[in-house]
């Protein structure tokens, strides 16, 4: 077994769980057999309506959405050779936010197209999530600092912040609540006939992840360094970009802006593993990812009966420790000084 | 015929963004030869490194590895005739010393990044030349500075290529480091049969234990030739004129004048 096997081996159970408990669990519970049975052997009643109708899509998207992320957040941190780097601190999901809201308010005027919903809504998320990622690799060209990078990032997040309510200030009432609902996050919004919208991309993206493990290993010495090794950085980093792109515009056009996932996962998942391969790092981060999206879906829908948690709060709980964990110990990154 | 030499450069003009800094420069690196690059700061070394390296094109002129164009070369295949070192510390997270070494490999494995055994006896002779086996599953991060350096090193020599360049190795060492990372390099190029060349601020050991030395004295003045040619010539003291250093050319050695 190679070394983070075994990690891989538990996450992947994890997975497993994960799904198994979010179909089975909710305001109504079903036995496990009685979810082998909706799934498998076309088992009706309300039961089994709940289970493919509502709880598989939903599982679906957690799973797709943790993994999506957390692999985006991998990306970033190697390429950006920054700890703190993920598609929320680089306000690639702000700008996804952006223009997904843009859309989602101005729905009154493109409403008589003859345009898939969720189609204009994915192409705006994705038009504004790569727009922020052009915007920071520019800036990374040319100041090149990680601390810069970090700040222009907020600053990007403030800015998109500041639109959406410049937007929603002059919107009306129905428009502002789907958003704001939106807004606070939501695995529960897609739907089983829509959720081949999300996991597709998703799936291309994960693979493209994947794939970039060795020369993301290269990358870990520095961008010229990796040259020096017969890399092709810029092409690497191009590619890192797009699928962040991707993989960010979609899960957010979905599911709005999932806080600290994309963050916080690969940290975890380097600290259990003490490795910085991207050969298990990325499919660990990815297992990982999933893991715990489908473990804040099941917070979100038990913790109170009756009332669904906000999942960014959820979410932050969770991701906003490890981040400080991140920042004080500074055990998975940088050297002790 | 002669086999051409791993790394010749004609009429090379390098610099950043088309502006020259170094002008016709004539370098030779013949294998099995480790040639220091010396010069006051800022007067182009990294430039020159770098160039030679093939990480930045050439304002003007050809650099040939092995009768090729470097520059025309794929990355990929460029990556396995030299192996650099830049200069600096990078920061490395979780990576232990054999994980780092391994990264040598880089131009040789396929896509998967997958070491066949070929492989890790290449990073196993790397890491035993350099003195680092017992280091092996220690984190690079934990490392001294001097260990550190015999890691990228040894990451370096595992890449297998013939020309070997390294951007001031020997900085924030102390003395017993500098000497064991030069005679490191020495020892590639005399029975790796190599070609190494590092830039250096080290005179003594540029002159006790190098082969042969390149003097950048202006931006139109290189010279290269051995170590003795260079005290004999004067060529050194010309190098450093002004600069309140006094050279003794019978003895090889210098003193700073206050």
């Amino acid at each position: 077994m190679p070394k983070g096997g075994w990690w891989l081996m538990l996450f992947a159970v994890l997975v497993v769980v994960g799904i198994a408990a979010g179909l089975a669990w909710g305001s109504v519970k079903v036995p496990l057999t009685g979810v082998w049975e909706a799934l498998f052997l076309g088992g009706s009643g309300t039961a089994g309506t709940i289970v493919v109708q509502v709880r598989l899509p939903e599982v679906i998207t957690a799973a797709a959405a943790g993994a999506g992320l957390a692999a985006a957040g991998l990306l970033m941190q190697t390429v950006f050779h920054n700890p703190l780097a993920g598609p929320g601190v680089l306000g690639i999901t702000g700008g996804a936010s952006l223009g997904v809201a843009v859309v989602m308010l101005a729905q009154p005027v493109w409403g008589l197209l003859p345009l898939a919903q969720d189609l204009v809504y994915t192409v705006a998320a994705l038009t504004g999530a790569v727009a922020v990622l052009l915007l920071i690799v520019y800036a990374d060209r040319r100041v090149g600092d990680g601390v810069t990078l970090l700040v222009l990032g907020l600053m990007i997040g403030y800015l998109c912040t500041a639109l959406l309510s410049v937007l929603q200030a002059g919107s009306e009432a129905q428009a502002l609540k789907g958003f704001v609902l939106w807004g606070m996050g939501t695995f529960a919004g897609v739907g089983l006939a829509r959720t081949p919208w999300l996991a597709i991309p998703v799936l291309l993206g994960l693979v493209a992840a994947i794939g970039l493990a060795k020369p993301l290993n290269a990358m870990l010495l520095g961008e010229e360094q990796a040259r020096a090794m017969g890399v092709d950085a810029a092409r690497v980093r191009n590619m890192a970009i797009w699928t962040t792109g991707l993989l960010g515009g979609t899960i957010t056009a979905f599911c709005g802006p999932v806080a600290f996932l994309g963050l916080a996962v690969p940290h975890v998942a380097r600290a259990f593993l003490h490795s910085a391969d991207h050969r298990v790092l990325m499919p660990a981060s990815i297992l990982l990812g999933a893991a715990l999206a489908l473990g804040c879906d099941l917070v979100v829908r038990t913790a109170w009966t009756g009332v669904m948690l906000p999942l960014n709060a959820v979410t932050s709980l969770l991701g906003i420790p490890v981040v400080l964990w991140v920042l004080l110990s500074g055990r998975s990154w940088t050297r002790r000084r | 015929m002669m086999e051409p030499c791993p790394i010749a450069t004609e009429h090379l003009c390098v610099g950043h963004g088309g502006v020259a800094v170094l002008r016709d420069v004539h370098l030779e690196l013949p294998p099995g030869s480790l040639t220091a690059l010396i010069g006051i700061n800022g007067i182009g070394k990294s430039t020159l490194l770098r160039t030679v390296a093939g990480l930045l094109p050439p304002v003007e002129g050809t650099v040939l590895a092995c009768g090729q164009v470097l520059h025309a070369m794929p990355v990929a295949e460029r990556a396995r005739h030299i192996a650099v070192v830049l200069t600096g510390r990078p920061d490395t997270g979780m990576l232990d010393v054999v994980s780092l070494v391994s990264l040598g490999r880089h131009p040789w494995t396929g896509h998967w990044g997958k070491l066949t055994k070929k492989d890790r006896e290449a990073v196993n002779e790397a890491m035993e030349v350099t003195g680092i086996a017992r280091l092996r599953h220690k984190l690079v991060m934990e490392c001294s500075d001097g260990e550190c350096q015999k890691v990228l090193i040894a990451r370096a020599l595992a890449q297998a290529t013939p020309v070997l360049v390294l951007d001031e190795p020997t900085a924030y060492l102390d003395l017993p480091n500098r000497a064991a990372v030069v005679r490191m390099l020495r020892n590639a190029a005399h029975s790796g049969g190599r070609s190494v060349l590092f830039s250096t601020h080290d005179l003594q050991l540029a002159l006790d234990l190098c082969d042969r030395l390149v003097l950048l004295r202006s931006a139109v003045a290189t010279w290269q030739g051995t170590p003795a040619e260079a005290v004999a010539s004067g060529e050194l003291e010309r190098a450093f004129q002004g600069s309140g250093v006094q050279f003794f050319p019978g003895q090889g050695t210098h003193r700073f004048t206050p």
